[in-house]
């Protein structure tokens, strides 16, 4: 019997679990090497040649150079490893989250002001295909 | 013999810790996040801890994805501050108790917590964040007011170790260090939460209700909450919601019979929506008086 991921079925999510590790274990590893400036550096100066070290698929790598936010996390990126390449390019949490979400900045952080994005209709996968959510 | 009096719950948002080190907590749209760890500073200054054994993840900083151990204590006689994309936080260097950190992890791993043993560690804002909010304003040629055992619980990859686990390990926790030889007295920090999620499309989830109940529950219906399925922390208080578990290992230190003393709820820092407690051992306090 398989595992049973009960967490499939929350919408606009990722659970990062052991066969997500595994699809993006290249593309966090690049991401977490950016933590140290010397690699920022390094990065900044040829982004391609820095790529080339890490044996990640094409499509993985083509995010990476297209700042792709929401496809690294589709490849197997995990939030923690993604926001190290963000730091780098001077996106913090909030930022990315407003990239991600596709509602910008300003809409974004004026909803977490207001409280939040409500559990109400975003616990299941169902009642955003009902309002025709992607 | 050392003794563990005291249990404090804590977020630990990054946010937090950059609003302190570039002065802007005066802010409005900081100021009530720090007001509420206004009394924390106080009692925490009264409580007068030897030790803090500080419960946090690491979030794919020291830990990258070559090695990922479900708990790993921290047994270096140091830890500097990391950089994790920005820069190290101007913070000072956490110091251990290693004698006492090493005790612990013998006792454990008799305990049948088959635990990792981190020699050399850096750590990132998720201990130093509580710090800087339960200690104030610290730079980096201050020394914090007490020593620090760390034990990082992996929360990024999932599963997590389950609450009960967690709940399970900080009894462990107590036990070694009562058996310690050394008179001390050590407050336990379980940080991270609360509801939050950082990822993807559904980023931004907050569920106030939910974080209530896990409030309400730990002082008096700890047992029951600690059985709380993964799957309720990701659905109902978001993916990154489930480092609440952490919080388990705090009260599993603490006696059964505790008294709330203090607790700060606020929306938001940032992604986050901050939660902050403080337990007291009732048979401590009466010790006391």
């Amino acid at each position: 019997m398989g595992l049973n991921k009960d967490y499939e079925d929350i919408p606009g999510t990722f659970v990062f679990d052991a066969d997500r590790g595994r699809e993006g274990y290249q593309l966090n590893q690049f991401c977490i090497s950016l933590r140290k400036a010397p690699n920022r550096e390094a990065f900044g100066a040829d982004e391609g040649a820095y790529l080339d070290k890490y044996k990640m698929t094409e499509e993985q790598r083509q995010a990476v150079i297209d700042r792709d936010w929401n496809q690294l996390l589709e490849l197997g990126g995990n939030i923690y490893y993604t926001s190290k390449l963000a730091a780098n390019d001077g996106i913090n949490f909030q930022q990315l989250a407003g990239l991600m979400t596709g509602m910008g900045n300003e809409a974004y952080r004026a909803m977490m002001i207001a409280g939040g994005r409500s559990p109400e209709g975003n616990r299941y996968q169902h009642e955003w295909d009902e309002k025709g959510e992607e | 013999m050392a003794r563990i009096t005291a249990g404090v719950g804590c977020s630990h948002v990054p946010a937090i810790g950059v609003a302190m080190d570039s002065g802007i907590t005066k802010q409005s749209y900081w100021e009530p996040v720090f007001e509420g760890f206004e009394k924390s500073r106080e009692w925490m200054k009264a409580q007068k801890a030897d030790v803090v054994f500080l419960v946090y993840n690491d979030h794919c900083t020291v830990f990258d994805a070559t090695c990922i151990p479900t708990f790993a204590l921290g047994c270096a006689p140091e830890f500097a501050p990391a950089d994790e994309g920005w820069g190290p936080r101007p913070v000072p260097v956490v110091k251990n108790h290693q004698r006492l950190a090493s005790h612990i992890a013998h006792s454990l791993i008799l305990d049948e917590f088959d635990i990792t043993i981190m020699n050399e560690m850096e750590v990132d804002h998720g201990l130093t964040v509580p710090m800087s909010v339960m200690f104030g304003d610290k730079g980096i040629d201050d020394e914090w007011p007490c020593l620090v055992i760390p034990l990082c619980v992996n929360v990024v990859q999932y599963p997590a170790p389950t609450g009960n686990r967690c709940y399970n390990l900080g009894k462990a926790i107590r036990r070694a260090v009562d058996s310690f030889d050394e008179d001390l007295n050590v407050v336990v920090f379980g940080t991270g939460g609360m509801s939050h999620q950082l990822q993807y499309k559904r980023a931004g989830l907050i569920n106030k209700e939910w974080d209530t109940q896990f409030l309400n529950r730990l002082t008096s219906d700890h047992v029951a909450l600690s059985q709380t399925p993964h799957i309720d922390y990701l659905r109902e208080a978001g993916s990154e919601g489930v480092e609440m578990v952490m919080w388990h290992v705090m009260r599993g230190a603490l006696d059964d019979d505790v008294e709330e003393i203090h607790r700060h709820y606020h929306v938001p820092a940032s992604n986050t929506a901050v939660g902050h407690i403080i337990l007291e051992n009732k048979k401590d306090q009466k010790a006391k008086i």
